[in-house]
């Protein structure tokens, strides 16, 4: 018999994270990004449609990871930030410039966030660009995956990724690997969500669970 | 993830935190394995051989603690050489896991041990059977262990398809190890394979400059 069991359900003290998979690739004139839909609060999906692609700027994005808290905190900021800078210098801004303002809180806080932010986008001065910012470094990569279902694909994504690849190759590179990460991953879930950036825009996308592409045992 | 790091005994405790796969193929098995053996940060042997006989035509792959799998594929082999020779024929592979799960479960507390056994025999051909921590026994048509394991499984999801040729099976072991080995710290060295089949074992070892390339290398 448990004398001390408590009333309330599990989920509502638990602690929220984006368990997420996360995934984002440049290509010659953009990037896309990808990302999963599902967050937890310990075993509990407490939101199974979320989209972890969010706006910093009209052309660049950032993808979530980590504490659902922490990250959603970080991209809010960091579009405040980016608003009033690109209204200074009078033009868009740069995606170097959104990547460092999100390193400058993750590195500064380091100790207290726990949220991972893959920063990509579309700027004239240096076409697509994908940055990390793990643990407060600053890093561009061709591509970059991030979030627990994140493991799971390494092997995946380092076989498949070619250089100059075109943008469909990409989008189709990114909802592979997410769906080979979510069917892994039990943090990861739900739909797929891409994003595609390029000179003329942000293009947004939603990709249901059962239009996803199906492997070997599923 | 097999990964209980003590940092206390980590000198007296040789860990292959590794990564090992077997595939199944119509006519026989493959197996590989990675060669790193770690005491802590020192990689104490650099060409292990983790793909160990159990009998003519049977293996294991071995991750986890090194004495642990020492010491029960010993058990298991003599275990199984006294079966066989009751039966006065070749031994089946799913006698050898059911040995292995037998005292992988009854001795889970103390033990820390990820074991793929697979096998040809001529009830069933070709079988991978996985006996990870704990002790449970499942038979896959192709399974990984290990800690590089994670990395591989999308990979693994995405290459493999039933009913391959010997050729591609080991294609696709050697391209899974060297992924894996890339990714992961506690895995390196050489990719040894062996493909079991009726007609006997065929062992490989592939070094590492003569590893699959991927772009990002």
């Amino acid at each position: 018999i448990m004398l001390d069991e408590s009333s309330e359900p599990g989920w509502l003290s638990e602690e929220v994270k984006t368990g997420t998979t996360i995934i984002a690739i440049e290509f010659d004139g953009g990037v896309v990004l990808g990302s999963d839909s599902r967050v937890s609060a310990g075993e509990t999906v407490v939101n199974r449609v979320m989209n972890k692609l969010s706006l910093l700027h009209d052309k660049i994005y950032c993808a979530l990871s980590g504490s659902a808290a922490d990250a959603q905190t970080i991209a809010e900021m960091v579009n405040y930030q980016l608003d009033v800078h690109s209204i200074e210098v009078g033009e868009d801004p740069q995606v170097r410039s959104a990547a460092t303002l999100v390193k400058n809180i993750s590195y500064k806080y380091k100790e207290e966030l726990s949220a991972h932010l893959i920063v990509a986008g579309w700027d004239k001065k240096g076409g697509g660009q994908v940055y990390v910012t793990l643990n407060g470094l600053l890093s561009r990569q061709p591509f970059a995956v991030g979030g627990s279902g994140s493991s799971y694909v390494y092997g995946f994504v380092d076989a498949e990724y070619r250089k100059a690849m075109s943008k469909e190759d990409c989008q189709q590179f990114v909802v592979n690997t997410l769906s080979l990460a979510m069917s892994r991953d039990g943090s990861s879930g739900g739909v797929a969500y891409l994003v595609t950036i390029d000179e003329k825009g942000a293009e947004e996308k939603c990709i249901l669970g059962n239009e996803l592409p199906t492997f070997y045992d599923q | 993830m097999l990964t209980l790091y003590n940092p206390i005994c980590s000198l007296y405790n040789p860990i292959y935190y590794t990564t090992i796969m077997a595939v199944e193929y119509d006519g026989g098995v493959v197996i590989g394995a990675d060669s790193r053996t770690t005491t802590g940060a020192y990689i104490a042997n650099r060409v292990t051989d983790k793909l160990t006989p159990i009998h003519d035509r049977i293996f294991c792959c071995r991750s986890g603690s090194a004495a642990d799998t020492q010491a029960i594929a010993d058990v298991v082999t003599y275990q199984l050489g006294f079966h066989s020779i009751e039966l006065d024929e070749a031994p089946l592979v799913q006698t050898a896991a059911n040995l292995f799960k037998a005292s992988c479960y009854r001795y889970r507390e103390e033990l820390m041990a990820g074991i793929i056994v697979a096998g040809w025999d001529k009830r069933r051909g070709g079988q991978v059977y996985t006996v990870p921590v704990g002790g449970m026994l499942v038979r896959q048509p192709v399974s990984v262990g290990g800690s590089g394991s994670t990395y591989i499984y999308g990979y693994m999801d995405s290459n493999y398809k039933p009913n391959m040729t010997k050729d591609q099976c080991l294609r696709l072991v050697s391209g899974a190890l060297s992924l894996a080995m890339e990714r992961d710290g506690s895995s390196g060295g050489v990719v040894r394979l062996a493909a079991i089949s009726e007609t006997g074992v065929d062992r490989q070892v592939i070094l590492g400059n003569q590893l699959p390339k991927w772009s990002t290398a």
